[in-house]
């Protein structure tokens, strides 16, 4: 019996106690006709060897292809001690730290956390992480309406360059009630917000920017924050942490300042993964922090006055104000968390500044390449960080099969987004000078191969 | 637990100019980003060496106490063996490396996991269709009222706004209601713990969106009316939400979908034991009957036939119009799901009712033996399922012994406490959960520990300052509210 510790003996003894015949007994409150014999679909029991068996098939199923896709997850270098020690069974086999004094571990984890992760946002206070990006901007359209009372339009102003599936997940989410999403004007040469065309009027709530776009580009932050707040709406900012050893933290866009900046934490020391799990970040002005969602971690004192650390203000949350939570959010993404910590730790500003600089020049080398080639050019003008969109001439979903049967995954289709035929492309530090120079080599070859074929 | 360890920070351990080098690029040519653009201000990340890291966060993880060091019979949470074979093979390079983007042709191992682990779950919830993407309880939940209310929208049926939920529901389902736009109603409980049945008859009516319901509920007790309560709100056009938080106590013998539930979510990291990490990642999937398939959030993995072979892809938007959406960036938690998979497939078939067997039995068996040690039972008539509640409105009055107060004395023996002050409605209440993955031996020792307390406290021994043992004692709540430290600024 799996994981089942029971010798016979002790169910005996077990049921004894208790004064029934047969742990069949232990179910005699629930109606008979409900109770079902036997599942259909489960199989039978696997071992440990004989599952590790089947999971390694499967994996190499997969394969171990060479990824130059973005889009909202990046390949990073992972150092070993991050999962040797996130996957520690006190760290991985605990729950939320609901009894503080046996759960220090894990408090201090989420208030060092809580630290870097505002020292990189430029923000003075930070949750305990909600449950990836894309929600994260769900729960911050909430917050800024719960902030800005004054402002009853419910109208959130995306930049050109938000995720797309972004929008969708908080229009999912938030949409229940009743926020609206929408778009600013694009610029068409440079994929940022087109400054010329703003809308006046319309009373939004926030206006919510990506730096980097979804495409890669890189926008006037500070324009844009004081547009927004001298139009009586918040700032939120989408922000990839990596991009802010050298990007300018939100905290410091514009004459005030983003009042809420989220993002992915993907980057920080996640693996990919196919999705997850990861965690989403958010941190805001100290002013807002009563409306945040989500766990907060707090430092104070103990009996002795010695420091200890403990979950504050609850009274915003679920488990206390039922239905008039800020959020029914239950958990953070505790372990995910504490990946994210280590990694920052053994990183440092400095090491995070040359991985950042490393994804920048690998990035710029691979679009330097692909854009020389005859039928590819640089979507938008403008600066970028370590994304960016190449226009093709041609369909770009076969160019990219026939590249991922040698595999090599050169990118991600992105002609549904921005309706016209084009490719996402990024080169983090994991990426050789070789690497690179081997997918401009393929690229080069299939669309010389596909334009042969055409003619 | 070392009571001497130390809250000492990483940053107190930086010294500038220190890194961990072997960990990034040594060095890189900076970027030509225009400067208005760049920060100009240095984050305060901390400069230590590798090894200090390692030693300080590993001597944080021995502050902890979780399920591989202690026994933790926190109700409602179902803290069972996380067996260590899901987390190494769910991070198998392949699986871990692999872009969410990334194509199907790289991707059907993992797929093939995905769609085998939604059948197995339909299988388990009675339910017509699973969709994997919720990445926690909540979410879950969320996902569930969110179809129910675009079925009654489909239909036209748009005065439906208000949820049902019982005072003993978890605090999650009255905020869900909430966040999907809707009214919430409370029932009563009855004195045998069952759901009020006379004050669901007058809540429900033609405003009635659904009902969210626990079974077993949060008081550890089977809803044996649960046939009558469907037939209730169905009747009156609702419809039913399972709310799979006590999924444990059932597994394997009796289905959701077979209680006439139109909805289910899941806690993969209860049932199905992916690890809790300190309060996360959880994985909430749903399950859904019928009615409520177009509905289902996406992604949801489909499998066709090309050439005679299955190939595994994703349902999107084009393949359910009704979708309520996505609700996160890529696909959920996969990593968890791996991990749900690999556990399932090691139960098996057999292995799926021996948990909420054995859960059953060392709940009951816990609860016989603490109410023979004299600790009362909130609900002494009736049978546990996988969890029980001790109240302790007795002792607080004759002994001024709380539940806190016996929960951060069981600290100092060893155990993590049990959930306490929840649900509500149960004064001075412990909610007990031992699961399946527990010695007896580990029951009786546990029993000892409660009688020892319960003991020291009739021989006038007061337990305000417990815990003794631990690295910190109790903590001042009242000014980590007051005076809001959240992050560490060096003067």
């Amino acid at each position: 019996m799996p994981f089942i510790p029971h010798t016979e003996k002790d169910t005996r003894e077990m049921l004894k106690k208790i004064g029934v015949d047969s742990i069949a007994d232990l179910f005699d409150e629930i109606p008979t006709e409900l109770k079902i014999e036997q599942l259909e679909h489960v199989p039978e029991a696997l071992s440990e060897m004989e599952i590790s068996r089947l999971m390694r098939q499967r994996a190499k199923m997969d394969g171990s292809p060479m990824c130059f896709i973005g889009a909202g997850a990046y390949e990073h270098h992972i150092p070993t001690a991050v999962w040797d020690i996130a996957t520690r069974g006190e760290f991985y086999s605990a729950y939320t730290p609901y009894q503080a004094e046996a759960s220090q571990g894990t408090l201090q984890v989420i208030y060092e956390y809580q630290t870097m992760i505002t020292e990189l946002t430029g923000l003075d206070v930070s949750n305990a992480s909600l449950y990836d990006g894309a929600s994260a901007l769900a729960e911050a359209s909430l917050m800024a309406v719960r902030i800005n009372r004054r402002v009853k339009s419910g109208r959130v102003l995306l930049a050109p360059g938000v995720n797309p599936v972004y929008e969708q997940v908080a229009a999912a989410i938030a949409g229940a009630q009743g926020l609206t999403f929408e778009r600013l004007p694009e610029d068409m040469t440079t994929g940022n917000v087109d400054f010329n065309a703003l809308p006046e009027g319309g009373d939004p709530v926030a206006v919510v920017l990506q730096q980097p776009s979804f495409t890669g580009t890189l926008d006037d932050v500070d324009r844009i924050t004081d547009w927004a707040h001298a139009n009586g709406a918040l700032m939120i900012g989408v922000v990839n942490p990596t991009s802010l050893a050298l990007l300018k933290a939100p905290g410091r866009w514009g004459a005030e300042g983003a009042d809420i900046a989220i993002g992915e934490g993907q980057p920080l020391g996640i693996p990919m993964s196919s999705g997850g799990p990861y965690f989403g970040f958010m941190t805001c002005k100290k002013k807002h922090v009563r409306q945040m969602p989500g766990r907060i971690v707090g430092r104070t004192t103990d009996l002795d006055d010695k420091p200890g650390f403990a979950l504050t203000l609850q009274a915003r949350e679920q488990h206390i104000r039922r239905s008039k939570a800020t959020s029914n959010i239950c958990t953070n993404q505790g372990l995910m968390v504490t990946a994210a910590t280590i990694y920052m730790s053994l990183l440092g500003h400095e090491g995070l500044v040359n991985v950042a600089n490393t994804c920048h020049h690998n990035t710029a080398l691979l679009v330097d390449g692909l854009s020389a080639l005859d039928g590819v050019e640089r979507l938008f003008d403008g600066p970028f960080f370590h994304e960016v969109a190449l226009k093709l001439d041609q369909p770009v979903t076969p160019l990219l099969e026939t590249l991922a049967d040698r595999d090599i995954l050169a990118g991600l289709d992105i002609t549904p987004f921005v309706g016209t035929d084009a490719l996402l492309v990024c080169a983090t530090e994991t990426k050789t000078q070789g690497d690179i120079e081997a997918c401009i080599a393929a690229f080069s070859d299939v669309l010389a191969s596909a334009n042969t074929n055409s003619v | 637990m070392n009571s001497r360890m130390s809250s000492e920070l990483i940053f107190d351990k930086s010294r500038s100019g220190r890194r961990a080098f072997a960990q990034a690029p040594a060095d890189a040519e900076a970027s030509n980003i225009p400067s208005n653009l760049m920060r100009n201000d240095k984050p305060r990340l901390p400069e230590a060496s590798e090894l200090q890291t390692v030693r300080h966060f590993t001597r944080l993880s021995q502050m902890n106490f979780s399920i591989d060091t202690q026994f933790y019979p926190l109700g409602s949470c179902t803290m069972k063996y996380n067996p260590r074979a899901c987390n190494a093979l769910a991070l198998l390079p392949e699986f871990s490396g692999r872009h969410p983007l990334g194509p199907v042709s790289h991707g059907q191992g993992f797929l093939t996991c995905m769609f085998e682990l939604q059948e197995m779950l339909k299988d388990v919830t009675g339910m017509k269709g699973v969709s994997l993407t919720p990445m926690a309880g909540a979410q879950g939940e969320f996902a569930g009222v969110a179809m129910i209310k675009a079925y009654h929208e489909a239909r036209g049926d748009h005065e439906r706004t208000e949820i049902i939920c019982p005072d003993a529901a978890h605090g999650t389902n009255p905020a869900t209601a909430m966040m999907c736009g809707c009214q919430v109603v409370e029932v009563p409980t009855g004195t045998e713990g069952d759901i009020d049945f006379d004050a669901l008859k007058s809540a429900v009516g033609p405003k009635t969106a659904g009902i969210m319901l626990t079974n077993p509920s949060t008081l550890g007790v089977f809803e044996r009316r649960i046939k009558e309560v469907a037939d209730l709100v169905h009747d009156a056009g609702g419809l039913l939400y399972y709310d799979g938080a006590n999924l444990n106590a059932i597994l394997g013998k009796v289905r959701p979908g077979d209680m006439d539930f139109d909805v289910i979510h899941m806690n993969l990291h209860k049932t199905f034991s992916t690890p809790h990490g300190g309060g996360g990642p959880g994985s909430g999937a749903v399950g859904v009957n019928d009615r409520l398939l177009p509905f289902m959030p996406i992604p949801v993995v489909g499998s066709k036939q090309v050439d005679g072979e299955t190939v595994y892809d994703w349902l999107s938007e084009d393949d359910l119009p009704q979708s309520i959406g996505r609700l996160s960036g890529f696909m959920g938690n996969a990593g968890v799901l791996f991990r749900a998979y690999v556990y399932m497939r090691m139960l098996g078939r057999d292995g799926m009712e021996r948990v909420s067997e054995y859960a059953t039995l060392n709940a009951n068996y816990l609860s016989s033996r603490l109410q023979e040690a004299g600790f009362e039972l909130a609900f002494p008539t009736r049978r546990a399922s996988h969890e029980f509640i001790v109240t302790l409105k007795r002792e607080a009055r004759s002994l001024n012994l709380t539940a806190m107060d016996l929960a951060k004395a069981l600290l100092d023996k060893n155990y993590h406490a049990p959930t306490t002050y929840f649900p509500l409605l149960v004064p001075e209440c412990l909610l007990i959960e031992p699961t399946e993955t527990e010695s007896k031996e580990t029951l009786d020792n546990f029993v000892t520990a409660m009688i020892a307390i319960a003991t020291a406290a009739k021989e006038g021994t007061e337990f305000k300052d417990a815990p003794y043992t631990m690295p910190v004692r109790r903590l001042d709540d009242v000014k980590a509210a007051r005076q809001l430290d959240l992050a560490y600024r060096p003067e």
